[in-house]
């Protein structure tokens, strides 16, 4: 019990220095493509530290005061199932057979934990957006959920261990080269899940104001952007586990993430956002298309 | 949505994690995106490649409840005014205004208009003033990094004055403000 406790805190506190510091640098590079300066690389964590020392005296109810820690238990949930390193036995990983679909439904329950608390809040702006997200939530996990199937009927498994464990021969046998629609499919669908452009209708600032967490302020917005920091670092991880043939030690779990991280800063640097239905009607057809072609050959 | 309890007193007691704390809210202050007169023109411009005020840690947050800094940004009006308490009210503590402009400091060029305040100290309590008229973005981000030394200093408190003499600046307001009809205080 005691390492599993000492297992699941490091990796979570890993992950939010890690995700921290990789929203660092995508701040710093956003900066730079825009022709600016850009803040600092430790940025985000004097915002965390600074939100968390700051006063907090509204109260919306239950939901309001839980939703950060559903977004946190959420991103540690996805952790805790995927495997960090391949063959790393320090690190207690939680896998069994079928969690695949745990993890789809973890990546489900943070967001939806948020949509009750920005409801609680009582802002119509929040409202909206919770209205916003859950619709393209549901649309993307339709491609995503396409893809799990490519992967499954392929590799005959749900789990993430046996399928990074089927792409250790070398770097041909990653999902990216034997299923490349699926991934293609997949990385269209992580920018929605980083809420990056053209997808970011959920918080869209010039929009409606900022989405959800409107009425959060202090230490429930320090939580839920350390929340968001982990889940972001988990769902890179995945996305490297199914992928991209695991990480075979911390270098290169720590390259693999930073460079699949850069992919949607550079496309949202340069996209202006889509409405909501053609958001969805994107994800619809696109990314399952792509996941079907590489489903028929499997299949065939 | 009201809450019509009165804030506590703020808590002077120094504590060992106050350096560290100002340190960092010195280099992360977020600006409420409210422009109450025609100095919000001058705001933009920090935003853009040439000024950049993300490098000092500045950002624009659409909701007070995030912010951290309330601009008021030139001339303000009787009836902006009550606006702003209510923006300034509902940001979180601690909390800073910058003032910005000849207006708010003794009117300016409206020192004799019927609905324009002349001196805001009387009405919220501020932090730090930039004068011009209007004060170009090279002075705003004067006025922000004296605010920040400030921060770091731990002087600026304009927020624990506000809470301490409530009663003064609420006889103030109500007296420029005729139809009064906000709660006690509402955050």
């Amino acid at each position: 019990m005691i390492p599993l406790v000492i297992s699941i805190t490091f990796s979570a506190l890993a992950a939010l220095v890690w995700g921290l510091l990789l929203g660092g640098i995508s701040r710093m590079v956003t900066a730079r493509i825009h022709g600016r300066i850009g803040p600092r690389l430790t940025q985000n964590f004097i915002d965390v530290w600074k939100l968390f020392r700051k006063k907090s005296s509204i109260h919306h109810g239950t939901m309001f005061w839980l939703a950060p820690m559903f977004r946190i238990a959420g991103a540690i949930g996805v952790l805790v199932l995927v495997p960090l390193v391949v063959g790393n036995t320090v690190i207690v990983n939680m896998s069994f057979s079928g969690d695949l679909l745990l993890v789809v439904y973890f990546m489900f329950f943070g967001c939806l934990g948020m949509a009750l608390g920005a409801g609680d809040s009582g802002h119509p702006y929040a409202v909206i957006a919770v209205s916003r997200g859950l619709a393209q939530m549901s649309s993307y996990e339709l491609s995503f959920s396409a893809v799990i199937l490519v992967l499954a009927a392929g590799l005959r498994t749900l789990s993430i261990e046996e399928i990074v464990m089927a792409q250790q021969d070398g770097i041909l046998s990653w999902n990216l080269f034997r299923y490349p629609f699926a991934t293609a499919a997949a990385l269209i669908t992580l920018l929605p899940m980083q809420m990056a452009y053209p997808f970011s209708i959920v918080l869209a600032p010039q929009e409606i104001p900022i989405g959800p967490p409107t009425e959060y302020s202090s230490r429930f917005l320090s939580f839920m952007l350390s929340g968001r920091a982990i889940f972001g670092v988990a769902k890179l991880v995945l996305f490297v586990n199914l992928f991209f043939g695991g990480a075979s030690g911390w270098v290169s779990l720590l390259f693999k993430t930073f460079l699949l991280y850069m992919f949607p800063i550079f496309v949202s640097t340069v996209f202006p956002r889509f409405r909501t239905e053609q958001s969805i009607r994107f994800l619809w057809f696109v990314p399952t298309s792509l996941a079907a072609i590489d489903l028929l050959r499997v299949m065939i | 949505m009201y809450c019509n309890k009165l804030p506590d007193k703020p808590d002077d007691r120094k504590k060992i994690w106050d350096k560290v704390d100002n340190m960092a809210r010195a280099n992360s202050l977020w600006v409420t995106a409210y422009g109450t007169g025609c100095g919000a023109i001058e705001l933009r411009p920090l935003h853009t490649s040439r000024f950049d005020m993300e490098r000092f840690g500045i950002a624009m947050r659409p909701t007070p409840r995030q912010a951290d800094v309330l601009i008021i940004s030139g001339y303000l009006a009787v009836k902006t005014l009550k606006r702003v308490i209510r923006v300034y009210e509902q940001i979180q503590d601690p909390k800073y205004i910058l003032a910005l402009g000849s207006c708010t400091i003794n009117g300016g060029m409206y020192y004799d208009s019927y609905n324009t305040l002349n001196i805001l100290d009387r009405y919220l309590p501020v932090d730090v003033y930039v004068n011009g008229c209007m004060p170009r973005p090279e002075a705003i981000i004067d006025g922000f990094s004296l605010l920040m030394s400030k921060i770091k200093a731990g002087k600026a408190d304009g927020w624990k004055h506000y809470v301490d003499n409530l009663e003064y600046y609420r006889e103030n307001q109500k007296k420029v403000i005729h139809n009064w009809d906000l709660p006690d205080y509402n955050w």
